[in-house]
């Protein structure tokens, strides 16, 4: 008994919850705090503030449909009402802007249940469960933000998505359909973080999109609020979608004539992703 | 393609569809259900007045619907609500109106035990009219299964289960007998076929649809939704086909079907034949989405027609 109590002591029950308590749903890094990206914005730029230019689908492995649907795409679509507050989906939000994390962890197990994502773009929260629960039927209502499941591969945060609305590759008309899904992962290094996407979409990429985006931990870092009340901002009949007519868009080749860029290049696909593609090009002329 | 042979191409390409899949029941949001796999989606309503049932699915498929129904509540079926008149959606209406009973009494003719037999059948009139024949003519549907309470205008109001019902119809959408099924305090819209996930606006023809009124009807919808914030969240729609949707999903759809129906005008005004616009594929960077090469509902079907409603063709 003497030995039993000896045992029970707090001298031995620490080290001793600690290796018991190891399950492998708790964290294995603290992700937990405000995210920003302010002091790097030069990385990827068109994508954080003034949004890609028109017909820049380079590096893009984008297949014959997206780039049609592209070529048609008319900006001043974001002037109707109903289309402006549309939110940044969550294979997109987080290149846009800060992020603040946080965990929740079930108050008598002290098991991790989810991790929670904040974007300061459009106000958008979205949860990543940590608690083995399945991805509900294909049939469930998709969202922007889609439904995630994590699991930690060493100190590295992993994640799958599946239940997406339709969004987009790029701020110019790409688009990203609601069959994508995307796997995530979370890396910190210090007081750093560095976020993989590979964005998986079998009707409108031939190869997986790979994209990753850097981040600074911010000590005592607030994220400012992000409301949306949409306006009539142009006079239109009811109904109307503004888009390009096949062949009538006289944007599309302002980006190669700006940049001395190949014409087929800025097209995008899969070959563009690669550096061979330079040697491509140099045979074609 | 005849009235008749498309009805008997919708109930044979659900059924194909059908025959190996199995019924789920999935929770919308306050006391409505969503049905999925009896053939076109299935709605239904409970609470304390009973239970309310929006399409009914394919004929073969009704033992598992009224399974799935009886499942969600154990209450009388007293109402069924048709969106049109395909049999994917209509061919479990007689086992399940069976499977119910209406509250009768006032000035009955006969054994008022018979006129209570029975869930009540609403729709609007054309659906009537496109499942009957006259006497003496073979009907295109059982008569166990015809609506027993139509209306002719272009609303029809009920209040059931602590809730206002809009019965709406649109003219000319996806049939001319279409209605969208609001539920006002749940605060879902079942749509009918005006709206699916899974393909291209069917346009029956034959059976007074058109595109001008699949998109009128479309543009009701989005004007009946509230959604929480941007275009989430708010009020839930259940498509004819395919998964829950919301706001942001009929946006989408209704934008796609403008942006082909502008294309598709483009081409007649530029002199195109039928042959031609669909040579030029006007539907390309939509058809991973929507599109079909066999089935019923093809993408070559869809643009035919497509073309022959902006010229006023059958």
């Amino acid at each position: 008994m003497q030995r039993i109590l000896r045992m029970a002591s707090p001298v031995w029950l620490f080290p001793a919850l600690l290796a018991f308590g190891h399950a492998p749903a708790w964290g294995q890094v603290n992700l937990a705090g405000v995210w920003n990206n302010l002091q790097i914005l030069h990385e990827d730029e068109p994508e954080r503030l003034p949004g890609p230019e028109l017909g820049d689908y380079l590096g893009v492995p984008i297949n014959a449909a997206a780039r049609y649907r592209a070529d048609a795409w008319d900006a001043s679509l974001i002037t109707l009402p109903e289309y402006q507050c549309r939110v940044h989906p969550s294979d997109y939000s987080p290149s846009f802007a800060s992020i603040r994390m946080w965990d929740e962890y079930d108050k008598d197990s002290q098991q991790l249940i989810a991790i929670h994502i904040h974007h300061f773009a459009w106000n958008t929260e979205r949860t990543i469960w940590m608690d083995g629960r399945p991805h509900p039927p294909e049939y469930a209502l998709h969202t922007s933000m889609g439904f995630s499941t994590g699991k930690w591969e060493g100190d590295v945060l992993s994640v799958y998505t599946t239940h997406l609305k339709e969004g987009w590759i790029r701020r110019n008309g790409l688009p990203r359909s609601d069959r994508a899904t995307f796997t995530e992962h979370f890396i910190r290094h210090g007081e750093n973080l560095t976020l993989i996407t590979v964005i998986r979409d079998p009707a409108y990429l031939t190869e997986p999109m790979i994209r990753t985006r850097d981040y600074v931990y911010e000590i005592g870092g607030q994220i400012a609020p992000y409301p949306c009340e949409s306006v009539e901002e142009v006079i239109r009949p009811k109904g109307k979608i503004p888009h390009h007519l096949p062949g009538t868009n006289k944007f599309l080749d302002e980006f190669p004539a700006r940049h001395g860029i190949p014409p087929e290049a800025a097209r995008g696909g899969a070959d563009t992703m690669y550096p061979e593609y330079e040697d491509k090009l140099r045979g074609a002329k | 393609m005849n009235l008749r042979s498309l009805l008997l191409f919708v109930a044979a390409a659900g059924l194909a569809c059908a025959q190996d899949s199995e019924v789920h029941v999935w929770p919308v949001q306050a006391n409505i259900y969503m049905i999925v796999g009896a053939g076109g989606n299935i709605t239904v309503q409970t609470g304390k007045d009973g239970v309310l049932v929006v399409d009914t699915g394919l004929a073969p498929m009704a033992d598992k619907t009224l399974a799935a129904i009886k499942s969600i509540s154990d209450g009388p079926i007293r109402y069924i609500i048709n969106t049109h008149y395909h049999a994917d959606h209509t061919g479990g209406n007689e086992k399940i109106r069976l499977a119910g009973s209406t509250i009768v009494g006032a000035n009955v003719t006969g054994d008022i035990k018979d006129a209570g037999v029975g869930a009540a059948i609403l729709s609007h009139i054309n659906v009537l009219n496109r499942m009957s024949a006259p006497t003496g003519k073979e009907p295109p549907s059982p008569d166990g299964g015809w609506p027993t309470s139509t209306f002719l205008s272009d609303q029809k109001k009920l209040y059931f289960n602590g809730e206002g019902i809009d019965i709406l119809h649109q003219p000319a959408a996806h049939t001319d007998g279409d209605s969208i099924v609001f539920f006002r305090r749940s605060d879902v819209i079942s749509t009918g076929d005006i709206f699916t996930t899974t393909n291209y606006p069917i346009i029956d023809l034959a059976g007074g649809g058109s595109i001008q009124g699949t998109i009128d009807a479309l543009q009701k919808i989005v004007d009946m939704i509230i959604p929480v914030y941007g275009q989430e969240g708010g009020t839930m729609v259940i498509p004819g086909h395919g998964r829950l949707c919301d706001f942001g999903d009929v946006l989408n759809f209704r934008e796609m079907t403008i942006i082909i129906r502008d294309r598709v005008q483009d081409m007649i005004k530029r002199g195109m034949t039928l042959e031609q616009v669909k040579a030029a594929r006007p539907t390309q960077d939509y058809d991973p989405l929507y599109g079909s090469t066999t089935g019923f509902w093809t993408t070559d079907k869809f643009v035919e027609a497509v073309y022959k409603s902006l010229k006023g063709e059958k």
